[in-house]
């Protein structure tokens, strides 16, 4: 089933960026995807079950959360931050601005666990970059 | 215990000046006034941070001196051929300031979080004009609030409190007794229906919108909200009027609006979602209030048209000065936003995706902006300041900033921080360094240290200041 993607801030995730981006408060309001009511139970999806959206450009494993202001089906929201970039695409038709809003995902359960920011990024972008481990205890 | 009045809040746009920090032994143990974003900010910012200087050697990222750091960094810019200096709307006007000089020293690329926010509302100002004001006069005088593709709620949640409908005015009052009142009826048929759902199986749970929201005009001399959103934010609970737009089909509603107010017939049933009659009651409204404003937010920017969304509100407002008093402003996100555009313009001309490869400022969104110079892997080095691409970007850019030599100046560790081979830590600006900020209606206002920076971290306007010095004696060593 083919949903309209629009990313945006929310409370949490505001207040979830000022813990750290590498906070747990971070991870449990931003890796998410809220969604209808009506779609979950289409797509035979529960609150809090991990599902993975896909888009032209890629996919990323985040939590499935109901929503009751999404009043319109085929409709999904997720917050701004590194697992909504993960899969919008960077093209700005001129302006400066890629489309943040609006662009088409699909939505399926899986299995597969949400990756933390740090595991995200060794997926994104390699592992010769990030520090390593022991490394973190620097600022952690 | 030390109580500091006074104090601007560094997290969004609204800047609320209003803040009271509680300070014991150079810790701040308590913020009154704030929202949950600033106490989130004031109470937690000294975890996750770095205080010391990183260098990646042998691809790990290790301690070193602040010199050290600077050198390295110097020659990373001195020797790029089009560096990119991206971020500058979370630190003060006068680190911005700096960073221009050396942008322009380096003859690299300079643009600020504009680009992915409210750029395409800096296109779309550029070609038609803005009919704007203070929030003081808002606060004050506005009995039509609209907040457009934006949801003060979440992002700004002081803005409705302290400037629009819930704010006491001098000539206009708050609407606090009215929402509580329709709060209490509200709840009271939810409740009704969720009893007889439990009586009658099968039947709904929550009553058809339609009944719940029976959108009751308040008197005419009353304050009033509209809100026109995607979906039911927050926001929009506290609306007297709420408009729900399909996605993407924001510039059909704001044009059949014109239509509407230069009293044209429409020949369809709905635009975008949005029923006509709908549309004519709000352009009713619109035209019969005495000083109206309307907030525009990314809903407008982010979404399909971008800045043609903009210019058609902009246009909107145009059109209703005709009739009555109406502005126009922007939601503004990081604190320092405004400023980063204002600093741009008077020292370059332009307000953000600024190139300076050609010895004088250029400015062509969608060319010289840090999303496309990114995308198109034009840079060969980036200098990141109070900001976090890796996270906000989308991956393909990241991929092309990774790839290169970057440096990284922030006061906590961030995700590109995570990936720099250069990281700097700095004394956070409204808290432990002062500046100045500009507010979101272009009000400057001063930011106050609160506290000791940690030991060693110095705030971005002077390690900024060190890498310029440093780079011009590369420059000047290269030349002679």
């Amino acid at each position: 089933m083919e949903f309209t993607l629009i990313t945006g801030r929310t409370i949490n995730q505001g207040r979830g960026r000022e813990h750290g981006k590498f906070s747990e408060e971070y991870l449990v309001n931003v890796a998410v995807c809220e969604m209808n009511p009506d779609d979950m139970k289409r797509l035979n999806i529960k609150d809090g079950m991990n599902v993975r959206v896909t888009t032209e450009v890629g996919s990323v494993i985040v939590k499935a959360r109901k929503s009751r202001r999404i009043k319109t089906p085929g409709v999904i929201f997720m917050p701004y931050g590194p697992w909504a970039n993960a899969v919008l695409k960077p093209e700005s038709e001129g302006t400066g601005m890629p489309l943040l809003k609006g662009l088409k995902a699909n939505v399926e359960p899986t299995e597969d666990e949400v990756s933390n920011l740090k595991d995200l990024l060794i997926e994104a972008y390699g592992s010769s970059k990030i520090v390593k481990s022991e490394e973190q205890k620097l600022w952690m | 215990m030390d109580v500091i009045s006074s104090v601007v809040c560094p997290v969004c746009g609204c800047c609320c000046d209003d803040l009271e920090v509680l300070v014991d032994n150079n810790r701040i143990v308590d913020v009154r006034n704030a929202c949950a974003l600033g106490a989130a900010k004031f109470l937690n910012y000294s975890g996750h941070r770095n205080t010391k200087p990183l260098v990646r050697k042998n691809g790990r990222l290790v301690e070193a001196s602040l010199e050290e750091a600077i050198e390295r960094s110097a020659e990373m810019l001195a020797n790029a051929s089009y560096p990119l200096l991206y971020g500058w709307s979370s630190t003060s006007c006068e680190a911005i300031r700096v960073g221009l000089e050396l942008a322009e020293e380096v003859g690299g690329v300079i643009d600020n979080t504009s680009t992915i926010c409210h750029g395409p509302s800096v296109i779309a100002i550029q070609e038609v004009g803005l009919p704007a004001c203070t929030l003081g006069q808002i606060r004050h005088r506005a009995d039509l609030i609209v907040y457009w593709g934006s949801n003060p709620w979440s992002a700004h949640p002081r803005h409705i409190e302290r400037y629009t409908v819930l704010a006491e005015g001098r000539f206009q009052k708050g609407i606090w007794k009215r929402y509580l009142s329709r709060l209490v009826f509200e709840s009271a048929i939810k409740r009704r229906y969720r009893v007889a759902s439990l009586v009658f199986k099968g039947g709904s749970a929550s009553p058809p919108a339609h009944e719940v929201f029976s959108q009751l005009l308040p008197p005419s001399e009353e304050r009033k909200l509209v809100v026109v959103d995607v979906q039911r934010t927050r926001t929009a609970d506290l609306a007297d009027f709420f408009v729900r737009v399909e996605p993407g089909g924001d510039y059909d509603v704001l044009q059949a609006l014109r239509a509407l107010i230069r009293d044209e017939e429409l020949d369809v049933d709905e635009v975008a979602g949005v029923p006509i009659e709908t549309l004519e009651e709000l352009a009713d409204l619109m035209v019969n209030t005495r000083f109206g404003i309307l907030f525009f937010g990314l809903g407008l920017t982010m979404s399909v048209g971008r800045s043609r969304n903009v210019e058609a509100a902009i246009k909107l407002t145009r059109d209703l000065n005709r009739y009555t008093k109406f502005l126009i402003m922007p939601m503004r996100g990081h604190f320092n936003v405004t400023g980063a555009d204002t600093v741009f313009t008077w020292q370059t001309g332009y307000p953000y995706a600024v190139d300076f490869s050609h010895g004088y400022p250029r400015y062509n969104p969608g060319e010289t902006s840090a999303i496309d110079v990114l995308t198109k892997d034009d840079v060969d080095a980036a200098l990141v300041v109070a900001s976090d691409p890796a996270s906000n970007f989308p991956r393909k850019c990241v991929e092309n900033l990774v790839k290169k030599p970057l440096i990284v100046i922030d006061s906590h560790m961030s995700a590109t921080a995570l990936v720099a081979d250069v990281v700097i830590p700095s004394a956070f600006v409204g808290i432990e360094a002062e500046g100045t900020t500009y507010r979101m209606d272009h009000v400057p206002l001063p930011l106050k240290k609160i506290v000791e920076p940690p030991e060693g971290c110095l705030p971005d306007e002077e390690i900024l200041r060190m890498m310029l010095e440093r780079v011009r004696d590369i420059k000047g060593r290269e030349s002679s």
